[in-house]
């Protein structure tokens, strides 16, 4: 990480990015405890988001998953329309179709996204051969999220074979956030399983600490160079945890709270706030200022959000056939 | 008068292809074994736009789906059309939903082409008309052609389509050769059947290999002085239902053969559609003749028994032609599936 406080912007920003991700999805959570369609957040994964995105330009793509509050936000979606999405109204970004789940952008290039764990894997090679064949902008890039639980899927190694052997330039981004739905990870899997599948599929991996977002940041901004130099392939391992339950509401019964605990301690924003005050970047009333700007984009968003219209019922039909 | 050539079914898809990749650069075909088989296209189109795949359907399907997103027009052939299981994901949840998900920000104009059906006793795992699932999928488009014309018409057809599009090859009608035009403009729009023989006492319908069992059964019936109209469906989704309305408000009796099996099948559609639509003009129930609710066999004999025979098309016309609303009887019951026939009829394999 940049230490000198002239270039203290990167930093900064993406502390802003992730407090926005953290206050968006707190709210949808709130928002589900009155009755609104449940989400599966991404709270205590923000570094990697923001970290990964951060290092992309507007020529590559997303594709992502059920937990895309984070690449959404950190590429600069309009939490207005994402919170319209939310509620199932016409100023989503997909018109209510979607709902928190399977939201794209497609004019930020987040261009598809499933929540069928491993879809992601499946739809993001063509993503990335379209690239390779001309159809994208020229040296752009394809960055595809999934978590551990996706690795477990036969799918993984269909798409990391393929990009390894047809040559797509692609960021395979796992987020190993520990959980599979409700299941820990290592009752499922090898601790180190994911990385060392990853390198016998013959791609360079990195694995770095997920909750850390200038490591992150720092990891994928060198893949991604290395990847537009070679037109090939790389894997990122970013260790992280899911702070919440799998889906929204889930008292988290089956988690052991000592391990939460740890994880609570290590989590992102706090790491990122302690290092820039300690880095003198930022002071107290700064931090605070910077959290009530983010909660306030938040509480204007949900209130656009609630103000939009339903989607007309006779629209019901549209969009199914080209 | 239309320019025509004498070829397979198999060369007039091959055929399709060529013109289509010729028309459209952004046309490329995947497959397990595509640039092995088809070298005449690697050599007109190069390896990136003809490109052989792992053994592997899910990436296969899946890489088309992204693709498609992306603004390229994939072809994918997936062998036969029960590897389709291992694609159903791409296929079912990305390709047929994520277009309405998104709200209409992506089009997903694929193709994917399966074999399938009776006549080469490759079995259950290799040989099973699945077509119905797709149907009853949103977001796709099915099409299971008979004739070599409609291989080359409607397989152009569904790449020039913006939607995904299912293209189910009937491994029997294969090697069957027919006038195709030569036209590189000939098409066969989806959605659109066509009428194979007029006529006025019961409305035939079928697709695939079945609507050669339907004309034999109208030149049999013919000889009794009874006028069977045969109607091919050709796309099942979208699905022509005017041509069988009409058809069936001319004739007042319908009966449907497939060799899919009959559960919540294409002929069950019609049947509903008849009830619904077409009541008043029904002078009998509606008979479905269809392959069983059991996986194909591979032996010549059980394979061949469950396939919709002539015969039992001339049976069931025969009964209908008899039906007295005086007194009804159940006829769907007394007509088992396949034929009573002894011989296979529908090819000599050996």
């Amino acid at each position: 990480m940049d230490q000198d406080p002239i270039n203290a912007a990167g930093p900064l920003r993406r502390l802003e990015t992730m407090l926005l991700i953290r206050a968006y999805e707190d709210q949808l959570v709130e928002l589900q405890r009155n009755g609104a369609p449940g989400t599966c957040t991404s709270v205590g994964q923000e570094a990697c988001a923001v970290g990964v995105v951060e290092a992309l330009d507007a020529r590559d793509r997303i594709v992502s998953n059920h937990r895309s509050a984070g690449h959404l936000i950190a590429r600069g979606a309009d939490p207005h329309r994402l919170m319209a999405e939310v509620l199932g109204r016409v100023d989503g970004y997909c018109g209510g179709r979607s709902g928190s789940l399977h939201i794209s952008a497609r004019e930020l290039g987040v261009v598809l996204t499933s929540t069928i764990v491993g879809g992601e894997l499946s739809l993001a090679p063509g993503v990335a051969l379209a690239q390779k064949m001309g159809k994208g902008e020229p040296g752009g890039i394809v960055a595809v999220f999934f978590g551990d639980g996706a690795a477990c899927e036969g799918i993984f190694h269909e798409a990391l074979n393929l990009a390894v052997h047809w040559q797509l330039p692609m960021l395979f981004v796992c987020e190993n956030n520990q959980w599979q739905a409700f299941v820990h990870r290592l009752e499922t899997m090898a601790d180190t399983a994911i990385a060392e599948w990853a390198r016998g599929h013959g791609l360079p991996v990195a694995t770095v600490d997920g909750n850390d977002v200038e490591a992150v940041h720092d990891a994928a901004a060198a893949a991604v160079a290395s990847i537009r130099a070679t037109g090939r392939p790389q894997f990122l391992e970013l260790s992280t945890y899911r702070q919440r339950g799998h889906f929204e509401p889930d008292d988290q019964a089956y988690v052991d709270p000592a391990e939460l605990q740890v994880w609570l301690t290590r989590d992102p924003i706090r790491r990122q706030h302690e290092r820039l005050l300690e880095l003198g970047h930022i002071d107290a009333a700064g931090l605070a200022a910077m959290a009530r700007r983010t909660r306030t984009r938040i509480e204007t968003a949900l209130a656009f959000a609630q103000a939009s219209a339903w989607p007309a019922p006779d629209s019901l039909l549209e969009h199914v056939y080209a | 008068m239309t320019k025509t050539t004498r070829m397979n079914a198999e060369q007039a898809m091959h055929l399709a292809l060529r013109e289509e990749m010729q028309r459209d650069a952004d046309v490329l075909l995947m497959g397990e074994g595509v640039a092995t088989k088809q070298r005449d296209l690697v050599a007109a189109f190069g390896t990136d736009r003809v490109r052989n795949t792992p053994l592997a359907e899910a990436i296969i399907a899946g890489t088309a789906v992204g693709a498609a997103a992306s603004g390229l027009r994939p072809v994918i052939d997936l062998l036969f059309a029960p590897f389709m299981a291992y694609a159903m994901d791409a296929l079912v949840n990305s390709a047929g939903k994520l277009r309405y998900l998104s709200g209409g920000q992506f089009e997903f104009p694929l193709v994917a082409i399966g074999m399938t059906g009776t006549g080469w006793c490759v079995g259950a795992q290799h040989n099973h008309n699945l077509e119905a699932m797709f149907v009853h999928t949103p977001g796709l488009k099915v099409v299971m052609p008979a004739e070599p014309a409609d291989f080359k018409g409607l397989l152009k057809a569904a790449i020039r389509d913006d939607n995904p599009v299912l293209f189910f090859a009937d491994l029997a009608l294969l090697h069957q050769e027919g006038e195709v035009p030569d036209a590189d403009d000939f098409i066969v729009p989806l959605g659109k059947a066509a009428l194979r023989r007029p006529g006025d006492d019961v409305t035939l319908v079928s697709y695939a290999k079945t609507v050669g069992v339907c004309l034999e059964a109208a030149r049999q019936l013919e000889d009794q002085g009874i006028s069977a109209e045969v109607i091919d469906l050709r796309s099942l989704k979208p699905l022509d239902e005017d041509a069988v309305l009409r058809s069936v408000r001319k004739t007042g009796r319908l009966v449907i053969v497939h060799e899919a099996s009959g559960l919540c099948g294409i002929a069950a559609e019609l049947a509903a559609l008849a009830a619904t639509k077409a009541f008043a003009a029904l002078r009998a129930p509606v008979v479905r003749l269809t392959g069983p609710d059991a996986p194909m066999a591979s032996s010549w004999v059980l394979e061949q028994t469950a396939v919709p025979k002539p015969e039992a098309v001339t049976d069931a016309v025969l009964e209908l032609i008899a039906y007295d609303h005086s007194t009804p009887t159940w006829l769907g019951e007394a007509l088992p599936a396949g034929s009573r026939s002894e011989e296979p009829v529908l090819m000599k394999a050996y």
